[in-house]
């Protein structure tokens, strides 16, 4: 046989194509539920992750079901109920305007504490990188934050899925004193005051995309949250606001009683 | 197909499975025809992956298993392969591998994969893959091609793991992500030692893999060339 006649090598192009094609399209759907489920996963594991709770991949449903409270999907300031916040995908929303984004939202509780938390997606250097950011209560200071990223230089931009880059967010503020937002930007050189982190030494460009990601992203939520907070404050029964009042100075105490009064309400349903 | 069969037979016939031939074709590649540091080939993903330990050694599995089935498939089809398409068959093949690699552990080992996200990639550009389906699979049979692209990958291996063990203690005192060198050493901590920042840089995996071809020069006298 003339292995080297154009038929033939158009032949044997044509069957390579196909045998290739055919066999990776076939290994791909066979492993695409398995690999779906581990995505699934680990965004548990990284929501989770954004308010301390730190669990295995084979755990992380049971412990997200039990911290995870609510999911929401905010459109304009207003909960909307046509779509699930697991289903909304955030790399389509973050390119629409502000106001026509579905923004999902999850609110976490642990130790009787409330958490917003707030997926995020944006643009490294090399792809896209994403992340998850808990809010306090109070809406303006960060609980946690974790990111992770699709190629960003290893050692360089990659180090902002370590905890030595993420942990710096904690107790960090996104709205100024008077309560306008602000965001927290990654900065060259030394950060100082509650806006600002410290970014990482030869990944300049990833670390600005961490900024942008967040002012762009949380963008989306801050009036929500602010509204709900303040309606959240107001709807509690008497005795807690008067509770509220006597302690303002100590926002802790409140927590804390604030968790008590709820312990103690839990009792009394289940008696 | 049957032409091929009837070879491997042949060369079966012809010498035991681990001959003094065939044990070369293993034992070359790690020392007197090392890919990187005799051939330097490959420098580019030598580069990149080896700031840590880890990642470097899934790597170096990775390759050894592409480039095994690798030789073995372009050596199954040596004789059917049209002359003048060789390149773009032998690249479809390393890039399928690759990609039914990277499929895999994204179902199974989801974690290292997300460790080598993507290095995994970056195997299709490896010149050394190309580079033995060329020079060795076109021209001989399975079983010493097999041996040919386990050697040639180990080889690769054995540097990018020498490296990485470098650049990770240097640069990070650390090894497999393990901190190894004590806290109070550190001076932040008062204590007298500094981490390496410029081991992370890529130039050091350069200067790391020119100080190997140095030392296995010096031992080696067989790589010295005569002016």
């Amino acid at each position: 046989m003339d292995t080297n006649s154009n038929s033939y090598t158009f032949i044997f192009s044509t069957i390579m194509v196909i045998v290739v094609a055919a066999s990776l399209a076939f290994v791909a759907t066979q492993l695409q539920p398995k690999q779906a489920e581990n995505v699934k996963q680990e965004n548990w594991q990284n929501i989770l992750k954004s308010i301390d709770v730190q669990v295995s991949r084979a755990e992380a449903e049971e412990a997200y079901n039990k911290h995870i409270v609510e999911e929401l999907v905010i459109r304009g300031g207003e909960v909307v109920d046509d779509v699930k916040a697991f289903d909304v995908v955030i790399a389509d929303e973050v390119k629409k305007p502000v106001n026509e984004r579905n923004n999902p939202l999850y609110i976490g509780e642990k130790d009787g504490n409330t958490f917003y938390i707030i997926p995020l997606r944006g643009g490294g250097l090399w792809g896209p990188i994403w992340g998850y950011i808990a809010l306090e209560k109070d809406v303006a200071t960060v609980y946690g934050a974790n990111f992770d990223h699709k190629s960003e230089t290893p050692g360089l931009g990659a180090e902002i899925n370590q905890a030595s880059f993420y942990g710096q967010f904690k107790d960090k503020q996104i709205l100024k004193e008077n309560g306008d937002f602000t965001s927290v930007s990654v900065v060259k050189g030394s950060a100082s005051g509650p806006h600002q982190v410290d970014g990482i030494s030869g990944g300049t460009i990833t670390s600005e995309g961490v900024s942008d990601m967040l002012k762009n992203c949380l963008a989306g939520y801050v009036d929500y949250l602010k509204a709900r907070s303040s309606k959240h404050q107001e709807s509690l029964p008497v005795e807690e606001i008067e509770a509220d009042e006597l302690l303002e100075d100590e926002e802790e105490d409140t927590e804390n009683t604030s968790s008590a009064d709820k312990e103690d309400e839990l009792e009394m349903v289940e008696a | 197909m049957s032409t091929e069969t009837v070879e491997k037979k042949k060369s079966g016939e012809g010498e035991p499975l681990f001959s003094k031939k065939n044990r070369r074709l293993l034992s070359d590649p790690l020392n007197d025809n090392n890919p990187i540091t005799v051939q330097v080939l490959g420098i580019c993903s030598a580069l990149a992956i080896t700031v840590q330990l880890k990642p470097a050694v899934v790597m170096a599995l990775s390759v050894v298993f592409v480039m095994g089935a690798g030789n073995v498939i372009i050596s199954l089809l040596r004789n059917l392969i049209p002359s003048r398409v060789r390149i773009i068959v032998m690249l479809t093949v390393v890039a399928s591998l690759v990609i039914l690699v990277d499929q895999v552990l994204k179902a199974y080992m989801f974690d290292v994969s997300k460790q080598l996200s993507v290095f995994i990639g970056l195997i299709i550009t490896n010149c050394i893959i190309m580079g033995r389906f060329e020079a060795f699979a076109m021209g001989n049979g399975t079983w010493k091609s097999f041996l040919d692209g386990i050697g040639n990958a180990a080889g690769y291996g054995v540097i990018l793991i020498l490296v990485s063990i470098f650049r990770e203690f240097f640069g990070a005192g650390s090894l497999w992500g393990h901190k190894l060198i004590p806290d109070d050493w550190y001076m932040q901590n008062g204590g007298f030692y500094h981490d390496n920042g410029m081991m992370l840089l890529p130039p050091m995996a350069l200067i790391s893999v020119a100080l190997i071809i140095w030392v296995q020069r010096a031992y080696n006298r067989k790589l010295i060339e005569e002016n």
